[in-house]
């Protein structure tokens, strides 16, 4: 399906990150947004609110962070597409709803404008902290879907592709910008609302008295219904099967203790496996010379744009450098880190944290190469000289299955202007 | 042995989902009394069940939803008001109804009680007040009188308990009342003055618990407290909301406190609208 005319506004913007997300949501068709204003994500927020009555959408600022997600839910399933955006400590009071939304399969968007943290952290500067928080911060098993974009017209182009995302596969998904991106100002190109691909939201067509909320199909997605439409669901966050309703009723189950009750009847199983089965449909790279490369340089975000630096350094030493660029961040592509790990001689992984994504690198090349962490304390970004003395050493490296994960900061911690070691040695 | 006895239909078999039934709740409970009015009420306006909406929160009341053949939402601890809101919003012409304890909707979702009271969101709030949580076995709550014992207040709760009425009204609701569990007939009532009320309306439902609060402060059994609370409750109607503080097994009082009018969170927008937001061909209001 195309984008609703009305909902785009197509043109060409000189607007920062914050701005390009919302009117990227109201392109993507989202009619609800309930937020709390948080530092470096509120402009996103500011603008949605001004826009939105001119395409019939409605914003709320709800009295803090649990409350906003809570009415995205509710709102989602009121019909709408909905969405939050908030920031650091604002993702992390969210997570109980994220959580419950990733339970009730409800569809919904969360752009996180992350910040330097932990805690209030640095609100008015970047960082790439929450990575982990966005796979795990929730109770349980569950996955979601997290995108990384590295520009305002990613952020733009992103959040489109979020919703459409949460919409195919009933999951909330994130949009990971950090505040680079946020307040960065950039040419944003709005195309025609024809050249904008929507995935409308998939309803039930059946009898209203067949309806299981969570009856999936082939895709292992269940169509979905909506509050009013009087098919009478009962939605909860409570481990439920098909029809909804709580599990481990000892009246309606007698026989089933509540391991065997959990592992056949829940339909907790399908929330892992309709992410993990669509992989190959959800995951977006981007990828540079890995043919010949020796060394790659994984990144996302705002951090690879300096990453193309330090490889276009690296490149004129005459270096095999390859750049892996996280469009999806999760899922995270395991089988391709896999495969290129078997070739490579090293991994280098640029991120604004001490090792988030590196982790991942490194339990995915399972022993076969050298990871190598480009960490970065947050409130500013790496200087690509950072990234290309990491990558030049990681090419001079001899051994080359070290079988060993091996992280060497390439970078002094300048905050501190000497090596942690240094100075505690004294 | 073949029952000779004919097998005759639940009265509100339209409105309760009969095949959860055995609900979870202990004998000398209040909970069913209140969703029983519920139902009884919404039978009473004859709702088209389709416009209807019921969301909770956690708890034992939290469960309501479970057991009410509507839409229904069992949310997260303290949340169902802002899901709610979230309900409301993206569908405008459902009646938005929520059900839940004190625990939830005092404590933990204080804020979004006085946030939902203060906007005058279109919305029903249903609060089954019991002094204590329950679910969880038996802890001091918000509301749980001064002494009363529980299970966190070993030696006696000395925190001065909030009057939910007094709160709600000061934040701006337009309907508030009290009743305990065994004013069956006037909580029905009340219940339907709330959904016709357009705005944020307010029923509180004082209720035993006969497994934790009355065992550990040896007050009988549930029915024991139900008859307790009717025979220790007199009906002042509008009284003044301040006066509603609730004291250690004192005088409960009881009534419809407040009935007012104020622009509903819709009306506001939709005036808004014509003063301010031109809204473009989309907009849908």
């Amino acid at each position: 399906m195309k984008a609703d005319p009305r909902d785009v506004l197509t043109g060409t913007y000189y607007i920062d990150g914050d701005v390009a997300i919302a009117y990227g949501a109201l392109a993507a068709g989202c009619k609800f947004l309930g937020g709390y204003p948080i530092t470096p994500s509120t402009a996103a927020a500011e603008a949605f609110a001004r826009k939105a009555p001119q395409v019939g959408a409605r914003f709320i600022q709800i009295e803090d962070e649990l409350g906003s997600i809570a009415s995205v839910l509710g709102a989602s399933w009121g019909g709408q597409k909905s969405m939050t955006i908030t920031s650091g400590p604002g993702f992390s009071l969210m997570m109980e709803n994220i959580g419950h939304g990733a339970a009730t399969e409800t569809p919904f968007v969360i752009i996180n404008v992350q910040r330097g943290g932990p805690s209030t952290g640095v609100p008015t500067s970047t960082g790439q902290a929450d990575m982990m928080q966005a796979r795990w911060g929730s109770n349980g098993d569950y996955e979601v879907i997290a995108l990384a974009p590295d520009s305002p017209q990613e952020g733009f182009d992103f959040t489109i592709k979020a919703f459409n995302l949460a919409e195919r596969y009933r999951v909330p998904v994130m949009v990971m910008a950090d505040e680079c991106i946020g307040h960065m100002t950039e040419k944003v190109v709005i195309p025609e609302a024809s050249e904008i691909d929507i995935e409308p939201r998939r309803f039930f067509k059946g009898k209203k008295e067949n309806y299981k909320p969570f009856k999936r199909d082939k895709s292992l997605v269940p169509p979905m219904a909506k509050a009013g439409d009087g098919y009478k669901m009962y939605i909860t966050g409570l481990t439920h099967g098909e029809n909804g309703h709580p599990l481990l009723n000892k009246k309606k189950l007698p026989d089933l203790d509540s391991a065997e009750v959990i592992d056949k009847k829940s339909t907790n199983r399908y929330l892992v496996e309709k992410i993990i089965k669509n992989k190959e449909e959800i995951i977006e790279l981007g990828e540079e010379n890995l043919e010949d490369a020796d060394i790659i340089v994984v990144s996302y975000g705002i951090i690879s744009r300096v990453a193309y630096r330090a490889v276009e350094l690296a490149r004129k030493d005459g270096l095999k450098v390859g750049i892996l660029r996280l469009i999806t961040v999760w899922p995270f592509p395991d089988e391709k880190i896999t495969e290129l790990a078997e070739r490579v001689k090293g991994f280098v992984v640029a991120e604004v944290n001490y090792g988030q994504i590196a982790f991942e690198v490194d339990r995915c090349s399972r022993g076969k190469t050298n990871v190598t962490l480009v960490p970065h304390g947050g409130a500013s970004v790496h200087d690509p000289d950072d990234i290309y003395r990491a990558i030049k050493e990681a090419a001079a490296e001899k051994k080359r299955y070290k079988g060993l994960r091996e992280y060497t900061t390439s970078m002094e911690l300048s905050v501190f202007g000497e090596s942690l070691e240094e100075k505690y040695s004294k | 042995m073949k029952s000779s006895l004919k097998k005759e239909k639940h009265p509100m078999e339209k409105l309760l989902r009969m095949d959860r039934i055995p609900h979870i709740w202990c004998p000398g409970c209040g909970i069913g009394n209140a969703v029983s009015a519920f139902a009884e009420a919404v039978q009473k306006l004859n709702y088209d069940l389709d416009e209807l909406c019921v969301v909770s929160g956690i708890g034992c009341t939290g469960r309501a939803a479970g057991y009410i053949k509507t839409d229904s939402f069992h949310t997260t601890h303290g949340r169902g008001i802002a899901y709610a809101t979230g309900v409301k919003l993206g569908n405008p012409e459902l009646k938005v109804v929520v059900i839940s304890g004190d625990g939830d909707l005092s404590a933990i979702g204080g804020n979004h009680l006085i946030h939902a009271a203060r906007r005058n969101i279109d919305i029903t709030v249903i609060c089954v007040n019991n002094f204590i949580y329950a679910m969880t076995g038996g802890q001091v709550a918000p509301t749980t009188p001064n002494p009363a014992y529980t299970t966190t207040s070993p030696f006696g709760n000395f925190e001065a308990p909030v009057n939910i009425p007094r709160v709600v009204e000061a934040a701006g609701a337009v309907y508030v009342a009290r009743w305990t569990a065994l004013h069956m007939r006037r909580m029905k009532e009340s219940i339907i003055e709330a959904l016709n009320k357009p705005g944020f309306s307010f029923v509180e439902v004082i209720a035993p618990c006969a497994m934790y609060y009355s065992r550990i402060n040896r007050l009988g059994d549930g029915l024991n407290m139900m008859k307790f609370y009717y025979d220790n409750s007199v009906i002042k109607h509008g009284e003044p909301t301040e006066n509603l503080d609730i004291g250690y097994q004192e005088e409960i009082i009881i009534g419809k406190f407040i009935d007012r009018e104020r622009p509903t969170f819709s009306e506001s927008l939709k005036s808004w609208k014509e003063e301010h937001g031109k809204g473009g061909e989309g907009d849908e209001e």
